[in-house]
C-alpha cells in the first residue's frame, strides 16, 4: 500500500519512518509547542487574566449552591458569560470581566444557551422567584423547556460536606480563612436564615438547609461582585474594552 | 535492532481475540450512547421526557451521551482498528497480550463507571472531561497501559518502514496522555468531588485546549490513522500521494493544539490568545482537505466501486463529511462569524457533522469490511447494509441541516435590534418557542441514524451467529485469505 514510486532515501523515510523512538518524539515536541505557547502566560500578572481584589471568595453557602449547579448540570443550558456586544448588554446587563471569574473553579462559562445567560442574574429577580422557577419553570414562564427540580425544595446539605469542599478550595489558593473554616456552620446558618426569612416574607415556608437555600443563595451572588465594581469605577482600564461595533445589528 | 521485514505472515501470529472484543464493545456502546442522544434530543423538543426524575434530566444526560459516543462507541473502534491494523503493518503480534486484556476490560469498567455516576450528578463539569477524579485516575493508569503495550509492539516489529497510519496513531496515544493529566489536575474534597488546579479564565483555556484537542486527538488523528489503513485495503488502491500524507500529518498535529481558544472569542480570555486561536484554527484548513485529498484520491480507478460495495459507500460520505465539517470549523472561527453562531445550534450540527459524518461513517464502514476477516463469513444481510447507509446519510442532512436553519436564527434573533434601538425580541422565551419544529426534524434525523446503527448491530449479531453455527462460505474464506 505504500507508494513506492517515493524516495526511499528522503530524510522523512530514512530516520523518521524507520525509527520508531524519534518520530514518538518528534511528535510529542509538535503538540507541546502551541499548548506552552498559550497556557503558561496565563500564569504571570502581564500577559494573563487580571486578578482584581474586588472580587471575593464565594461564601460556605454559596459553595454549597455552586456544586448543586455543577451536579444538576445547570451550565449545559446557561453560559455565564456576558459578551461585550450591544444585544447581549441590552438583554443581560453588563459584560463579563476576566477578573470577575477568579476564584471559578471549575470555571463554569458554558458553552450553549438553550436558557438564557445567567452571569448578571444575581439580585434580577427576588429569591421566591427562584424558588418557584426550581418547583415549576412553567409557573414562571409559559412555554419553557426547562425540566422541573423539586427534590432540590426537599433534599438538605451537609455542612461537613460544605467544610470539606471550601478546605479543598483553600488548599488549590482561594483564599479563606482559618476564621472562615472554623465558624462555617455558623456562616451556613447566618446566610440560609436570611433567605428563609425572605421567602417566609412571600408565604414560602422552607427550612435553612434545603438545597434550594444554598443555590438561591449561589444564583443571587451571580455578578454581583462585577456589578458592583463597574458601578464605581474599578474595573482596569484595559479591561473597558469597546463594544464590538461589527456586530451590534446597527444595521436595522 | 533485527528486522526480518517477512513478505507473507500466517495470520494466526495476530491476536484477533482483542480486536473482535474492542469490536463488540463499538457495536453495543454504539447503539446505547445514540439512542441515550436520542432521548435528550425528545428532551429538548417536549420538556416531559425528562422524567422528573432527577436521574434522567437534560442537564445529566447529555454529558452521558457525549461520553458515550466519544470514548466508548469511536474509542472502541479506534481500538479495534489500531490492534488489527498495527499488527498487520508490523508483521508482528501485539507485544503483550495480557496488557491488551487489561486495556480492553479497563476501558470498559471506565465506561460503565461513566454510565453509572454520570446520571448521579457526580461530575466535574469540564466538557468532555466531566468523569470525577478516581475515574480520571484509572483512565491514566488505562492510558498507559495502552501506551506501554503499543510502544512494546512497535520495538519489537518486524518491519523496519513504519507505515502513515501508524504515525497517527503515534499522535493519538502521545497526545491523548498529555491533554487527559494536564487537565484534569485537581484537589479532591471528597472521594466524589474535586476542584481544578486552575481558575477562572484560565481554567477555561486549558479545558477548551482540552476540548478541542479532543476532538483533533480523539476523533481526528486515530480515524485518520483508519482511513489510512482501511480506505487502501477496501478499495483496493495506493494511498493517492506519500508526500502529500507527510505533510498534512505534520502540519495537522502541529497547528490542532493551537486552537483551543476560539471556543472562547469575546470572552474574557486576553486578546492576544484569542487571536491566536482565530489564526491557527483558519489554517487547519489546509491539512485537514490535506488528508480529505489524499482520501478522496485513493479512490481513483475505484470509483465504479462505490457504486456497489456498501464500505466504500461510507468511506466516501466520512471522508467528504471530514473535509465538510473541517471548512466550516474555521469559518466559525473567524470572530465575525463566531459572534453569531456561538452558543447556538449551528455549533451542534457543526459537530454532528463530524461526529455522526465523519467518525461514524468511517467506524460503519470498518466495521462492515472487518466482519468477513473477524468471522470468517460473509455479512449476513448485504443489502441491510446498504439501507443502514442510505438511512445514515439521510439522517445526517436532516440533523445538520435543521441545526444550521436553528443556529442562524437564533443567533439572529438574539442579536436584532429594533429602530428605536432596543431588542426585537425581548424575551428569551419567544425565541425559545420558534425552535419547535427544528428540533422535531433534529430528532427525526437522529432517530434514522440511531435505527440504521440498531440496523447494523442485528446484520453484525446475525453473522456473527451464522459463522459460530456453520462452515465457511467459499468467498469468505476467500476473503480472510
Amino acid at each position: 500500500m505504500v507508494d513506492t514510486k517515493s524516495n526511499d532515501k528522503g530524510f522523512h523515510r530514512r530516520v523518521l519512518e524507520s525509527k520508531a523512538g524519534v518520530f514518538t518524539i518528534v511528535t510529542t515536541l509538535a503538540i507541546l509547542v502551541g499548548g506552552i505557547v498559550e497556557i503558561v502566560p496565563m500564569f504571570t500578572a502581564t500577559a494573563g487574566p487580571e486578578r482584581p481584589d474586588w472580587v471575593t471568595p464565594y461564601t460556605p453557602l454559596e459553595v454549597a449552591g455552586r456544586d448543586i449547579y455543577i451536579r444538576e448540570g445547570c451550565y449545559v443550558c446557561h453560559s455565564q458569560w456576558v459578551r461585550p456586544m450591544r444585544a447581549e448588554l441590552l438583554r443581560y446587563g453588563e459584560w463579563s470581566r476576566a477578573g470577575e471569574y477568579r476564584y471559578d473553579r471549575p470555571f463554569l462559562l458554558g458553552s450553549r444557551r438553550i436558557g438564557p445567560d445567567l452571569h448578571r442574574v444575581g439580585g434580577k429577580y427576588p429569591d421566591a422567584w427562584h424558588y418557584e422557577h426550581m418547583r415549576d419553570p412553567r409557573a414562571i414562564t409559559a412555554g419553557s423547556v426547562m425540566p422541573p427540580y423539586p427534590w432540590l425544595l426537599e433534599k438538605t446539605i451537609d455542612p461537613d460536606d460544605v467544610a470539606a469542599s471550601v478546605r479543598a478550595l483553600k488548599r488549590v489558593g482561594t483564599p479563606y480563612t482559618h476564621q472562615e473554616v472554623a465558624n462555617l456552620p455558623e456562616l451556613l446558618r447566618i446566610q440560609s436564615a436570611a433567605i428563609v426569612e425572605r421567602l417566609a416574607g412571600t408565604g414560602i415556608q422552607t427550612q435553612p438547609d434545603r438545597e434550594i437555600v444554598a443555590l438561591i443563595a449561589y444564583l443571587q451572588r451571580l455578578g454581583v461582585d462585577g456589578r458592583s465594581a463597574i458601578d464605581q469605577g474599578l474595573t482596569s482600564p484595559s479591561a473597558a474594552a469597546p463594544i464590538d461595533t461589527a456586530t451590534t445589528g446597527e444595521s436595522q | 535492532m533485527e528486522y526480518t521485514n517477512p513478505t507473507t505472515v500466517d495470520e494466526s501470529v495476530y491476536d484477533d481475540d482483542v480486536v473482535r472484543m474492542f469490536f463488540g464493545a463499538t457495536v453495543i456502546w454504539g447503539v446505547v450512547g445514540m439512542l441515550v442522544g436520542v432521548v435528550i434530543a425528545l428532551q429538548l423538543a417536549w420538556w416531559p421526557a425528562n422524567l422528573s426524575l432527577p436521574w434522567t434530566t437534560f442537564g445529566r444526560l447529555r454529558p452521558l451521551h457525549t461520553n458515550a459516543v466519544i470514548f466508548a462507541f469511536a474509542g472502541n473502534i479506534c481500538f479495534a482498528g489500531i490492534y488489527y491494523s498495527m499488527q498487520r503493518l508490523l508483521k508482528t503480534r501485539m507485544w503483550n497480550d495480557r496488557l491488551s486484556r487489561f486495556h480492553f476490560w479497563g476501558w470498559q469498567a471506565i465506561i460503565v463507571a461513566a454510565a453509572i455516576t454520570l446520571p448521579l450528578g457526580l461530575t466535574q463539569s469540564k466538557e468532555y472531561a466531566e468523569l470525577i477524579w478516581p475515574i480520571d485516575i484509572a483512565i491514566a493508569v488505562v492510558w498507559v497501559v495502552f501506551a506501554v503495550n503499543f510502544f512494546g509492539t512497535l520495538a519489537t516489529r518486524k518491519v523496519k518502514h513504519i507505515y502513515v497510519a501508524i504515525w497517527f496513531y503515534i499522535s493519538f496515544v502521545i497526545t491523548i496522555a498529555v491533554l487527559h493529566i494536564v487537565n484534569s489536575l485537581a484537589v479532591p474534597a471528597t472521594l466524589f468531588r474535586s476542584y481544578p488546579l486552575y481558575s477562572g479564565m484560565t481554567d477555561a483555556l486549558v479545558q477548551w485546549w482540552y476540548g478541542h484537542n479532543a476532538v483533533g486527538f480523539f476523533l481526528t488523528t486515530p480515524f485518520l490513522g483508519l482511513m489510512y489503513y482501511f480506505l487502501p485495503r477496501a478499495a483496493d488502491r495506493p494511498v493517492y500521494s506519500y508526500r502529500l500524507s507527510i505533510v498534512h500529518f505534520w502540519s495537522l498535529v502541529f497547528l490542532y493544539i493551537w486552537t483551543g481558544p476560539h471556543h472562547l472569542l469575546y470572552s474574557g480570555l486576553p486578546d492576544w490568545a484569542q487571536t491566536l486561536g482565530v489564526v491557527f484554527s483558519v489554517m487547519l484548513l489546509a491539512p485537514s482537505w490535506g488528508g480529505m485529498l489524499n482520501g478522496l484520491l485513493t479512490l481513483r480507478g475505484a470509483w465504479h466501486r462505490v457504486r456497489t460495495d456498501p464500505v466504500l459507500k461510507f468511506f466516501v460520505v466520512a471522508v467528504s463529511f471530514y473535509g465538510m465539517s473541517t471548512f466550516e470549523g474555521p469559518m466559525m472561527a473567524i470572530r465575525a462569524v463566531n459572534s453569531l453562531a456561538h452558543f447556538t445550534n449551528w455549533v451542534i450540527g457543526h459537530v454532528h457533522s463530524g461526529a455522526l459524518g465523519w467518525v461514524g461513517m468511517m467506524t460503519f464502514g470498518t466495521l462492515y469490511w472487518l466482519v468477513p476477516k473477524l468471522w470468517k463469513r460473509e455479512l449476513a444481510y448485504p443489502k441491510l447494509a446498504t439501507a443502514h447507509f442510505w438511512l445514515a446519510t439521510i439522517g445526517i442532512v436532516l440533523y445538520t441541516v435543521s441545526m444550521w436553519a436553528a443556529g442562524l436564527m437564533e443567533g439572529l434573533m438574539w442579536r436584532a435590534v429594533n429602530d428605536r434601538g432596543l431588542l426585537a425580541s425581548p424575551a428569551f422565551m419567544d425565541i425559545v418557542d420558534r425552535l419547535d419544529p427544528f428540533y422535531g426534524l433534529r430528532l427525526l434525523g437522529g432517530f434514522l441514524y440511531f435505527v440504521g446503527a440498531a440496523m447494523m448491530a442485528w446484520n453484525i449479531y446475525r453473522t456473527i451467529a451464522a459463522s459460530r453455527a456453520g462452515a465457511l462460505t467459499p468467498s469468505a474464506a476467500a476473503a480472510a485469505s
